[in-house]
């Protein structure tokens, strides 16, 4: 989240999109409920009338997989009647920047594409630049070429009647969503998006992502008070993990892993390291993040170590990973509290994936599915498989001391309440233990395989159980030639006289005895923003972007969506939250109106060059689609990886042609483990079952709580029909199309136990993140008997 | 309970960075008072702890109660500003996430071929698994690939932590890392 939950108060209107953040994230609404007290609007978008819905001022309905049609409509909305916020989108975006004559778009595709891999040329997609290599602006938007037109032509095509014929909305619900939340576009006036996995797991999930921010743009509302785009994340710690660098492509912080294309330090640094913006500092945080790795290992010599990095060359992403799996090219793997054979697409594919591994270690407070992947009630034949299967008791969050990060990037400490059940231990002492005896193992080892582990600096106390507060100061980092821990990682050098561990983080620990995720004072600083409870990435900021809640004089846009503004006397940034500024920094000083400090031109990017799959989002079909694209002749993402073989079936719309989506019960989490071994919760909500519309149960000749098959190609599950008001057929081109829509926290263990919703999901990802596309496939339903 | 509240706000902010742990009857609480009224007052003498909800994103505050080495009693955190003290269904039950019967206390072990688990000491497993993990990463490991240092098993893949804390990640993407795993993945990613 750019923002946080409290400040959700401040908005005037939220879109609610891609998410069901009343069932999901229900705590989350007593913020949008004092928004709306406050005369604020709620507006949800779903293909389902939620629990979010009926609290709505606003809902419509779209077809899964077709948010980029709505937003492109909106965006054309906005542009039409001109609501955007005209100062803020000249001046602190990339509006005004003129586009070179290579970048084109054609029948759904863009300049560069390349048929054979699926890959775009990205350096077509450029800006003109003078001698000194800065971007040409035309500051009225008039030219052809700017951004602004380019943007202008390309939604020229998204009018309401041909969204409205692909999304399946009806038409003046379409319009009041769009006059609800382009009213925002008022210099006093903020509006939200809040989302979750509904906008991200689809083969167009990050231009999902990217629809959203051009609309905030617009409008202006990014960095207001009320404002925002707030991804909602779905587990206690996930942000923290994110951050903390546990996928394939990241480091800590948000620092590429390195790959073969950057065979050395300097090749690493010249390639990932932008000529301005903050990230020029990235060397910095690189350096200082291989010094905490690798300690007096790692020397000006030795490139500081950096050659003990793994480096990949592929895409190394969950389904990728278990297409390896499934392929034999996998021989052991590490589950640490996750549930594939419930929560991983395919889910059929990837339970058997398992049985082609040699060892599998699994750390859980549960025996999973994936734990017992191998048992018959798995529909396994255990004399089969022959993989060794490791389960370690892990104690609960409140049975050790830790701190999380919630989706604020609040970074809150976890206090021990109660010694861990059992035997079972903390996840730090079992991988401070796995370390200290895969140590013993290669200590007197000189192979190539022991160099780089032998080479890590693991120093977090002695005995078994490692010191928390020492892997808290390697975190936050330390000034090696004055042994004290770093201030902020505004103190981080590229010398190797610095460490941190995630320089995000950095400045959490600033001086000894005083860890900031401890903080609890919980008086309100101004705005709502608790400035000394916990501690926020970075730098303790609440709000990220705030410069732009403020003119280019420094001047809020209004006193209503005020957050910080500059101070002449003072000579410097005051207000309500820490700056996203250099603090002296003054509106008439060199880049003193670039609030987006992070990106090399200033500004944010309504054009952005660097994604797979194009610089403005576009509509395509998802992987399975009941239609043909209506914008272009291309179907599905030209960009999207496809699979081969068995990872790759694909459903037809003949014979499932019924659009199917999944989702979540407040009642149960994620892939059930946490919930469904739980005897109030399991209770509560203690069966599978399918939400289908009347109209659909009457055709196929279903009554509620009868039993049905879903079929999708990649599979078969049974489950209970709950024939509800809340899903409607859509008339899509024409044409009538049924959905539905399933939770898919269920399986064969636990109290509550039901078939696996992801046996029907496609082994199919996003074009740039590849995470998997769970919310929109094909499927049939019939009667079970 | 409007008292007892009261003190539990004024002592969690006291305890500022410290651990912040009580007994409710050193407050100042009449226990006696409080048993005439009611028979069974079950978290009179608990210990009171401060957690965040392990479930979904929002982070909010719990109170743990914890008496005679069991859980009992859970409850919203008044002084958190993201929840003030309210909670949902999961929220609510986090109790049974100790209590529950299903949860696993012994390491366990299921040999090639086996259809059953067998309990093993955490010591076994530490040397088993390394001894595994060993086995396959020296036979894998690439060190040089195309004349470049890669220093990488494509054989080993660690999946999962979302539900860990920060530093137990940090602890993880470190050991994983450092042994050339580059198959590591996790939630944010499903």
């Amino acid at each position: 989240m750019t923002n946080h939950w409290s400040d959700i108060q401040h908005s005037d209107c939220a879109l609610i999109m891609g998410a069901n953040p009343a069932e999901n994230h229900p705590i989350s609404f007593r913020w949008l409920t004092k928004a709306q007290e406050k005369g604020g609007k709620i507006v949800s978008v779903d293909p389902r009338f939620t629990r979010t819905s009926a609290k709505a001022d606003v809902y419509a309905q779209l077809r899964s997989g077709t948010d980029i049609a709505f937003m492109g409509g909106m965006i054309k909305y906005a542009l039409d009647n001109e609501l955007y916020h005209k100062d803020y989108v000249v001046n602190y975006t990339n509006a005004s920047f003129i586009l070179k004559d290579t970048y084109e778009f054609n029948d759904g595709i863009f300049s560069g594409y390349d048929e054979p891999t699926r890959k775009y040329d990205k350096t077509q997609w450029a800006f003109e630049t003078d001698e000194e290599g800065n971007p040409v602006k035309d500051m009225t938007l008039k030219h052809p070429r700017s951004v602004f037109q380019m943007m202008k032509n390309h939604y020229s095509r998204y009018d309401a009647d041909t969204v409205c014929s692909v999304t399946g909305t009806p038409k003046e619900d379409f319009l009041k969503v769009c006059e609800a939340f382009c009213a925002t576009g008022a210099p006093d006036k903020a509006g939200t998006i809040l989302y979750a996995m509904g906008t991200t797991q689809h083969t167009v999930g990050t231009q999902n992502v990217r629809a959203f921010g051009m609309i905030q743009l617009l409008l202006g509302n990014m960095g207001l008070p009320g404002g925002g785009l707030n991804a909602m994340r779905g587990e206690s710690n996930v942000q923290g993990s994110t951050d903390f660098g546990l996928l394939y492509n990241n480091l800590t912080g948000y620092l590429g892993a390195p790959t073969m294309l950057h065979p050395t330090l300097e090749a690493y640094n010249e390639k990932e390291t932008p000529s301005a913006g903050y990230w020029s500092n990235k060397p910095k945080f690189l350096v200082s993040l291989l010094k905490a790795w690798y300690g007096p290992n790692a020397t000006k010599d030795n490139e500081f170590g950096y050659q003990y990095l793994p480096k990949g060359n592929k895409n190394y992403s969950h389904i990728n990973l278990f297409s390896a799996m499934y392929k034999g090219e996998l021989e052991g793997a590490f589950l640490f509290g996750t549930n594939p054979v419930v929560g991983g697409p395919n889910a059929g594919k990837e339970k058997e994936a398992l049985g082609n591994l040699k060892w599998l270690v699994a750390a859980d407070l549960w025996e999973t599915e994936s734990a017992s992947f191998w048992q018959k009630e798995a529909g396994s034949n255990p004399s089969a498989i022959s993989t060794e299967v490791f389960l370690l008791p892990a104690a609960s969050s409140y049975e050790k001391e830790g701190s999380v990060s919630n989706s604020s990037r609040w970074m809150q400490y976890r206090w021990q309440a109660i010694k861990p059940k059992g035997q079972s231990l903390a996840d730090l002492e079992i991988i401070h233990e796995m370390y200290l005896h895969l140590k013993d193992l290669y200590k007197n080892e000189k192979t190539p395989a022991a160099k780089p582990f032998n080479a890590l600096d693991w120093n977090f106390g002695k005995g078994n159980h490692p010191d928390i507060d020492l892997v808290c100061k390697e975190i936050n980092g330390y000034d090696l030639t004055t042994g004290k821990l770093v201030p902020g990682f505004g103190a981080l050098k590229d010398d190797g006289t610095t460490t941190s561990g995630n320089w995000i983080y950095s400045g959490f620990y600033p001086e000894e005895g005083n860890n900031r995720a401890k903080s609890r004072d919980n008086k309100d600083t101004g705005g709502g923003n608790y400035l000394n409870w916990s501690f926020a990435w970075p730098a303790n900021r609440r709000i990220l972007y705030n410069r732009a809640a403020a003119d280019l004089n420094g001047k809020p846009w209004s006193k209503k969506t005020a957050i910080i503004w500059w101070d002449a006397s003072q000579k410097k940034w005051v207000g309500n939250d820490v700056p996203d500024f250099v603090v002296d920094r003054a509106p008439t000083d060199p880049g003193g109106t670039n609030p987006y400090t992070m990106l090399k031109d200033g500004v944010a990017g309504l054009f952005a060059g660097n994604l797979n799959d194009g610089p403005f989002p576009e509509h395509y079909e998802p992987f399975e689609s009941p239609v043909a694209n209506a914008f272009s002749s291309q179907d599905s993402n030209p960009a999207i990886q496809l699979f081969d073989g068995e990872f790759n079936l694909k459903g037809d719309y003949k014979q499932f042609p019924i659009v199917a989506t999944t989702y979540r019960v407040s009642e149960h989490w994620q892939s059930g483990s946490m919930t469904r071994n739980q005897e109030w919760l399991s209770e509560l909500v203690g069966h599978m079952f399918v939400e289908i519309s009347e109209e659909l149960a009457k055709e196929k000749g279903i009554k509620n709580k009868d039993k049905v098959i879903v079929s999708s190609a990649r599979g078969e599950i049974e489950a209970y029909a709950m024939v509800t008001k809340r899903f409607k057929p859509y008339t899509i081109q024409g044409q009538k199309v049924h959905h539905i829509g399933m939770p898919w926290h269920f399986g064969y263990k636990g109290f509550a136990t039901g078939d696996t919703a992801n046996r029907l999901t496609p082994h199919i990802g996003d074009a740039n993140t590849t995470i998997p596309e769970y919310k929109a496939f094909l499927c049939n339903v019939r009667r079970a008997n | 309970m409007v008292e007892i509240n009261l003190n539990r706000r004024q002592f969690l902010k006291l305890s500022g960075a410290t651990a912040a742990t009580l007994a409710i009857v050193e407050l100042g609480f009449n226990e006696n008072e409080a048993k005439a009224k009611t028979k069974e007052f079950k978290i009179a003498k608990s210990t009171v702890t401060p957690t965040i909800c392990c479930f979904c994103g929002v982070g909010c505050g719990i109170l743990v109660h914890t008496k005679d080495d069991t859980v009992v009693y859970t409850e919203g955190d008044s002084d958190n500003p993201i929840n003030e003290g309210t909670l949902c269904s999961k929220g609510t039950t986090i109790r049974q996430v100790y209590t529950s019967e299903k949860r696993i206390e012994k390491p366990l072990y299921r040999a090639p071929g086996s259809d059953k688990w067998e309990e093993k000491s955490w010591d076994w497993m530490y040397k088993t698994i390394a001894q595994r993990v060993k086995d396959t990463r020296d036979r894998t490991f690439v060190e040089k690939e195309d004349g470049i240092t890669v220093n990488k098993t494509e054989a080993i893949a660690s999946l999962g932590g979302a539900a860990l804390d920060n530093e137990e990640t940090y602890l993880l993407a470190k050991l994983m890392r450092g042994l050339g795993v580059v198959y590591l993945e996790h939630q944010a990613r499903i």
